[in-house]
């Protein structure tokens, strides 16, 4: 392979080459910063700094000179743009942080940067996370790679952008309500959102700090398992809802998996329960077939398919979105235009001040999360709608747990149809959250999911399939999706920009 | 139930936030269409469920865990202020609020 197909690679097979020293950090981070800027129509990032990256990319060189071996040592990766960064622009995608610059590192950032890994820059991101489809961005819309006049998924469509379109081997994202799983699903990648908790929150721009959560997105489930093996871990000190559990190495098992013989029934034993309620009429054909099809190869690798029922499933959609934004409502709170952020040009006293700065910094999106999540926190209707949507969450919780009693995974599809035209739900925005149907339960249960390419659907646009484990079963999820990339190669289809 | 206009208001206040006239208007429409998904919420039988705040209190982490008071951080003053709006000899500048 030539040093004009760097981009080829995925987290893994880069490692190894710079582990044998066939190609250094340095010529890697200048081959994809290129492709970075040649593909910048895309819109998929928001900051690059060449500088800092090079610097990172020699400092790994360096390690890797004095005969450092580790799992991502030198290997690229970039941003979302909700983490904080010191060496780059953090805005959360919306005009509020423009120019805004942390003086720290998010702790993921920061581990992976420990790790060894090189920031390319910063990922374009719906405004605060709030939204599917990556249009709520205040600076630019992202472009699927796939279909240019198509959504990428959100939030974290730069994300998942860039990593289909091989601007990045891997990225971070964050998942609230889907974040992380929808915009994979959408441009078939592969991206995992752990337990609530795994990975902290320390740096993260706070959306709804409940559901919050971040994970890694990349092209395989192997690459992913080497990213959240140094992504997750406690924060005690920093972070009060951080698991107090060891960190885990993900990736070891999945490497001797693929070393071990094929043809035997590796998934022996799994069972995979199909909620009922996935797998109606408001889920796409093409959807569906992609899914499906997927899990017959999961039979095929010994796994049995079960019917379970989540009955909520529907409800999830108010309950989330009543609790997300009042948890948002709280933490843009903090947006005040007196410690960061903007501040309006003119205002006559301080009140005005708040709100003037407040109008013009925050999007369409943004504001009517804060409108939202203020009317049902206020006085007179908290009862009815906060606290009522909070124990349809606890119902919700409990459902998983009846039906993790008759399996061991749950597999359903991610999105109810493939990704949509650019503006195409843009005037609705009940719609826009009508499509998060599939990925709210999970995220308000805390539980990890995450999204597998099973294939293509209407327009040859890819499907995911999305597998929900119980609490802490990462490596479950991880270990299935796996063997199922062994068997198949969805995961390893590009669309035609990325060659 | 469909909010007013004068409920649009009354939380745009709460929030600190202002909206134009046809701001106003387009949201008090959306949040009405909002809100007849959110009355679905109401057929679901509740009585006797606890809230469930957070997925931590599924997990056995009940207790809220606290550190030490002690300074863990560096002084970073000038670097945090690097994007305040308004910044004068290491104080944070808004509008006069005591005449």
């Amino acid at each position: 392979m030539s040093q004009q197909d760097l981009h080829a690679l995925g987290v893994a097979e880069l490692a190894a080459r710079l582990a044998a020293g066939s190609v250094s950090s340095v010529e890697v981070t200048q081959h994809f910063l290129s492709r970075i800027q040649q593909h910048n129509s895309l819109g998929a990032f928001l900051a690059t700094n060449p500088d800092a990256s090079l610097a990172q990319a020699r400092a790994a060189d360096a390690r890797l000179a004095a005969g450092e071996r580790t799992p991502l040592l030198g290997v690229p990766l970039a941003h979302k743009d909700v983490f904080v960064t010191r060496d780059f622009p953090t805005t959360a995608g919306s005009r509020m942080l423009e120019n805004y610059r942390s003086p720290f590192d998010a702790t993921v950032v920061r581990q992976l940067g420990s790790a060894g890994m090189v920031t390319l820059g910063k990922l374009n991101c719906d405004e605060f996370a709030m939204g599917s489809g990556n249009e709520n961005s205040a600076y630019q819309p992202v472009q699927n790679p796939w279909d240019s006049s198509r959504v990428p998924g959100g939030s974290s469509g730069g994300s998942a952008a860039a990593v289909a379109a091989r601007l990045v081997p891997a990225a971070t994202g964050t998942d609230t309500g889907g974040s992380i799983r929808q915009p994979a699903s959408l441009t078939g990648i592969t991206g995992i959102k752990p337990t609530y908790g795994r990975c902290s929150r320390y740096g993260m721009v706070a959306f709804a700090s409940s559901l919050d959560q971040a994970g890694p997105m990349a092209r395989s489930a192997l690459d992913c398992a080497l990213l959240l093996s140094a992504m997750a871990g406690p924060d005690l000190d920093r972070d009060s809802t951080s698991l107090d559990l060891p960190a885990v190495d993900y990736a070891t098992d999945l490497i001797a998996a693929s070393a071990q013989q094929t043809g035997t029934k590796p998934l022996k034993g799994l069972r995979i329960g199909l909620p009922t309620q996935f797998f109606g009429a408001g889920c796409a054909p093409d959807v569906l077939a992609a899914v499906r099809g997927a899990l017959a190869e999961f039979e095929k690798l010994g796994a049995t398919l079960v019917d379970v029922s989540l009955p909520l499933t529907e409800l999830s959609i108010p309950v989330y979105y009543v609790i997300a934004p009042a948890e948002a409502s709280s933490n843009l709170s903090r947006f005040d235009g007196v410690r960061y952020g903007h501040r309006a040009a003119h205002y006559t006293d301080l009140t005005d001040m708040y709100k003037k700065s407040r109008s013009e910094g925050f999007g369409d999106e943004a504001t009517r999360r804060i409108m939202i999540g203020t009317y049902v926190l206020s006085h007179g209707y908290y009862d009815a709608y906060y606290l009522k949507a909070q124990k349809i969450r606890r119902l919700i919780a409990q459902d998983f747990q009846t039906a993790f009693t008759q399996c061991d995974v749950i597999a359903g599809p991610v999105s109810p149809t493939v990704a949509w035209k650019i503006g195409e739900k843009s005037a609705d925005p009940v719609a826009s959250y009508l499509a998060d149907i599939y990925t709210l339960s999970s995220s308000l249960a805390g539980l990890p999911g995450m999204s597998v390419p099973a294939g293509f659907g209407a327009g040859g646009l890819p499907v995911g399939l999305q597998l929900i484990g119980n609490y802490f079963k990462e490596a479950q999820l991880l270990g299935a999706a796996h063997q199922f990339q062994l068997a198949t190669d969805w995961h390893q289809k590009a669309p035609g920009t990325a060659t | 139930m469909a909010l007013t206009p004068q409920d649009i208001a009354r939380v745009a206040n709460l929030a600190r936030l202002e909206l134009r006239p046809d701001e106003t208007e387009r949201t008090l429409h959306q949040l009405n269409g909002f809100f007849a998904l959110v009355e679905q919420m109401q057929a679901v039988d509740t009585d006797g469920v606890e809230p469930l705040a957070h997925p931590a209190a599924l997990l056995g982490e009940v207790a809220l865990r606290l550190r030490e008071d002690i300074a863990s951080e560096p002084n970073q003053r000038e670097a945090s202020q690097v994007s305040a709006p308004a910044v004068e000899r290491g104080l944070f500048l808004v509008p006069k609020v005591i005449e």
